[in-house]
């Protein structure tokens, strides 16, 4: 599968995800700077971490103007799967391809810590090969991630079922000291309602070895490899080649 | 001509900062400051004949950039004592 990770002046989590899917993972991934307007073909756009255009204005709201966001607005509303980590998630909300808004954390300081993520939701493609409700440790650094929308905006995210992660405890408790940064109803990450588009806050790109604490976010990006496939081979899962051995599964998409 | 543009949180939006800042204020003695909204301020130097026009290619600044609608809301001042010293 091929990866376009974006770059954008002043995103710094750009080689995270590079890493993660290239050398972690074992895909292709492509840097694509935000002044291009082609995505080159990818499967999958990441939008990174970092401070695009110093946060200037509000977080993302520059972002938004950048060339390439035209093309991963057209490849979001033709089904591609998009990711946005951290300030990614922020400029997808400035965007408006997700809907609410970032406001300070509760605690106005800066976070660098781990917490912990209840997968709400696996019928999204970065969530696809994750166990509803399984808890994932990852790592937060933002100092403005706490997520707000009006209160309709919410119950609707609810009643749709586009919060995808939410802050929990280790054993996957909601409490409020679970909650780092004060967002409404402890949404880490959430979805759009057709379910291609997911933000949240946490480096899931920062997790993916052991050595670095964890490796609980590689699902994440397992889960896009693994919807692709299925994706691709279309009704497939429900026909023979469910019953085929592992290594005999056609896999058009990882060749590479 | 010279457009003002106050851009503050929504009331319904929590301000974890302006509130900080009352609670500094509380620190100093000032009883008296019920309740504080940290907001952002832009001074825009528009090329417009009117006050009006200065004032709607200002709104439109705000709603497509300058202000986040879904938490935050703005007002405008047209300097119109400028506007005079430009038009004289």
């Amino acid at each position: 599968m091929k990866f376009a990770v974006v770059v954008f002046p002043g995103s710094n989590c750009d080689h995270d995800a590079y890493h993660a899917v290239t050398h972690v993972l074992g895909h292709d991934a492509a840097f694509v700077w935000h002044k291009e307007t082609s995505l080159s073909g990818a499967d999958v756009v990441i939008l990174p971490g970092g401070f695009a255009h110093g946060d200037y204005l509000r977080t993302g709201a520059i972002a938004r103007f950048s060339p390439i966001m035209e093309e991963v607005r057209r490849f979001a509303q033709a089904g591609g799967p998009v990711l946005g980590i951290c300030n990614g998630f922020q400029v997808l909300l400035e965007a408006g391809l997700l809907p609410g808004a970032m406001l300070r954390n509760r605690s106005l300081q800066y976070q660098c810590e781990y917490v912990f993520l209840r997968i709400e939701q696996t019928d999204t493609p970065f969530t696809s090969a994750c166990r509803q409700g399984q808890v994932l440790k990852i790592p937060i650094a933002h100092g403005e991630g706490n997520y707000y929308a009006e209160p309709e905006v919410v119950e609707r995210l609810e009643r749709n079922r586009q919060v995808v992660f939410r802050y929990t405890t280790a054993e996957g408790a909601i409490t409020p000291e679970a909650n780092p940064n004060g967002s409404v109803r402890h949404i880490a990450g959430l979805c759009n309602e057709a379910r291609n588009v997911v933000g949240l806050m946490p480096h899931p790109e920062r997790a993916c070895e052991l050595a670095l604490g964890s490796a609980d976010g590689l699902v994440v990006l397992e889960s896009v490899v693994k919807w692709g496939r299925e994706s691709f081979l279309g009704d497939s899962r429900t026909d023979v080649t469910r019953d085929r051995p592992q290594e005999m599964t056609p896999d058009p998409i990882s060749v590479r | 001509m010279r457009a003002r543009v106050f851009v503050t949180l929504k009331p319904s939006v929590f301000d974890p900062q302006g509130t900080t800042v009352a609670e500094a204020l509380h620190t100093l003695g000032y009883a008296a400051v019920k309740d504080v909204r940290q907001g952002k301020y832009f001074e825009l130097d528009i090329d417009a004949r009117t006050p009006d026009e200065a004032r709607r290619i200002a709104a439109e600044a705000a709603d497509k950039l300058l202000a986040n609608p879904v938490i935050e809301s703005y007002r405008i001042e047209v300097d119109t004592a400028t506007a005079e010293a430009v038009t004289r």
